[in-house]
């Protein structure tokens, strides 16, 4: 037995598949509060109590959600390509949890250090359309079908500008690893990528606060919310691509939806406001047990995450839906021009620029 | 060295399987689906190779954009699948002698690897040079030693672009189009016209 556990490649199995099982867990969890924070916040700007019935404050209340959804029988339309259709929402599912293996929790927490991190999350992001548009498609319905037409064409739209702020983000870096991007960031606030990644990049502020921007509104855009929940527009599309979809299937796309959006708040701590870093010099946590040196980095990474994802609740308390077209106009001549010029900016500043 | 294998023939099997549904799917939209598996357990066996940055392409590109477009189509047209299978015979002739020269291709090809040409300089194929992380391994043979061929790869890419859109784009006459640096610019002033009505008179233009 001792022979078979000491044997590597069983315990890099058994190591790998424990961090999986933990990060997941622990998104999940996350999931099921910040659910009830979106709720409460939106609840709060329009002066309501939100959820308050199940727990205190309402804490339970996702729970009590999960079990209701879980519980109930789940429909199959008549003319639904039945495998298509029950097959969207799960790989909706596992392409919103396959991103957070490259996302570093703190030094060295990371269930797979990949060399080209930040390319991997922007290809399971982009898988993400494929839920969507199947969903839509095997429902064999009018409305989720053209939810799916008008996801896609957002995403795919979108996906573009995030790719060309990305590489600004790279090019700052010089690494795709997310762990070494994170790393150049750490000192102080000023090394933070939004405000350039160092003292001598300073000049760069305007450029990568502009980046930074707009890498959160298309962020909005790639996961549907409001002001650009257009595939599910209750006004004119009842729910977009969902509207087939009742009980556990439905459950599994409102928890991708939620795990996208989280994951996109992780993605811009992660590039532009340093990731577990506290915006100072952590020399004294060498003193601190390594354990608790990083659970304290690694809730200061949370905390940014949080930060974001109430960002993205007032967006969608505030701010009116936008119109398809105007979408489409803001994506393709607004910010796809802009992040292509900000890649030329900081490209030409990193070589005819002060050297770091 | 168990796990690779394991995971090559599963992926390998995977890519052909998925490629075999791909031309024997009844439903387009089936053949697309599988046609995007094939192509994900493809990068998956560039990720095996030690090539994760080409993997990582495959997937955006191909994948998460191209094979977007393919599904939108194949989901928009309205394929009769009847009128689909009439032309079988009638293209057999040709699809047959394509197949056919393809697979005698393939063949020779395999045949000189095995006799030990084509690899047999190098034991084993590398991603990249030893200690270079492979993106940086591709940029630098793209942007110094063929920089020219991809500059050309942009232009025809630019060209066939350039030739999509002249060929779509009308310009008719006597369509309201908007203009939204007009429609951001107006105020109540340039919106609003106050008239003051006499009784009994109503509005002349």
């Amino acid at each position: 037995m001792s022979e078979f556990f000491s044997n590597p490649a069983v315990t890099w199995t058994l190591l790998t598949t424990g961090g999986i099982l933990l990060v997941v867990i622990w998104v999940l969890l996350s999931l099921a509060f910040l659910l009830l924070a979106d709720r409460k916040i939106w609840a709060g700007v329009q002066m309501r109590k939100g959820p308050n019935v199940v727990g205190p404050f309402g804490l339970l209340q996702s729970f009590a959600d999960f079990f209701k959804f879980v519980l109930k029988e789940i429909i199959i339309p008549a003319g639904a390509d039945k495998v298509i259709f029950l097959l969207a929402p799960l790989l909706s599912l596992v392409l919103a949890f396959v991103g957070w293996a490259v996302v570093p929790f703190a030094p060295g927490w990371v269930v797979s250090n990949l060399n080209v991190g930040i390319l991997y999350l922007l290809a399971m992001s982009s898988l993400g359309v494929y839920g969507i548009i199947m969903g839509g498609w095997a429902s064999n319905s009018k409305y989720p079908f053209l939810g799916a037409l008008r996801s896609a064409a957002q995403m795919v739209s979108y996906e573009v500008s995030i790719g060309l702020i990305i590489i600004t983000v790279i090019l700052l870096a010089g690494s795709m690893n997310l762990s070494t991007i994170v790393e150049k960031q750490s000192g102080w606030i000023w090394n933070w990528n939004v405000f350039g990644g160092g003292l001598h990049n300073l000049v760069l502020i305007p450029v990568m606060v502009i980046a930074m921007g707009m890498f959160f509104i298309s962020a909005l855009a790639e996961t549907n919310r409001p002001p650009f929940d257009l595939p599910e527009a209750e006004s004119e599309l009842v729910a977009g691509y969902q509207v087939e979809y009742s009980s556990t299937p439905y459950l599994l796309f409102m928890v991708a939806e939620y795990s996208n959006i989280v994951l996109m708040c992780a993605m811009i701590s992660v590039l532009f406001f340093g990731g577990w870093n506290p915006g100072f010099p952590t020399g004294f946590l060498a003193s601190w047990p390594l354990f608790l040196a990083n659970l304290f980095l690694a809730l200061v990474f949370f905390a940014k995450i949080v930060f974001w994802f109430f960002m993205i609740a007032m967006a969608k308390a505030i701010v009116p839906r936008y119109r398809y077209d105007q979408l489409m106009r803001l994506g393709w001549k607004v910010f796809l021009p802009m992040s292509l010029v900000l890649v030329l900016l900081v490209s030409a500043w990193r070589i005819f620029g002060i050297q770091g | 060295m168990a796990l690779p294998a394991i995971a090559f023939y599963l992926l390998a099997v995977a890519t052909v399987v998925a490629g075999l549904l791909v031309v024997s799917a009844k439903n387009p939209v089936h053949s697309v689906l599988f046609l995007i598996t094939a192509f994900f357990s493809a990068a998956g066996l560039f990720v095996l190779m030690g090539a994760e940055f080409l993997a990582m392409l495959l997937i955006v590109v191909y994948v998460g954009a191209v094979a977007v477009l393919f599904l939108f189509v194949v989901m928009m047209l309205d394929v009769d699948f009847a009128e689909l299978r009439q032309g079988f015979a009638q293209y057999l002739p040709i699809g047959g002698l394509v197949g056919g020269v393809l697979t005698i291709e393939m063949i020779m090809v395999a045949a000189s690897v095995v006799a030990g040409g084509a690899a047999g300089k190098n034991a084993e194929p590398l991603a990249s040079p030893v200690g270079v992380p492979n993106t940086e391994a591709i940029g630098r043979v793209l942007y110094t030693d063929y920089v020219f061929f991809f500059q050309l790869a942009g232009l025809v890419l630019l060209v066939a672009m350039i030739g999509a859109i002249v060929l779509t784009l009308r310009h008719k006459p006597g369509v309201k189009r908007q203009n939204i640096g007009k429609q951001n610019a107006r105020t109540p002033k340039t919106g609003m016209e106050l008239v003051q009505i006499k009784p009994g008179e109503g509005i002349s233009e």
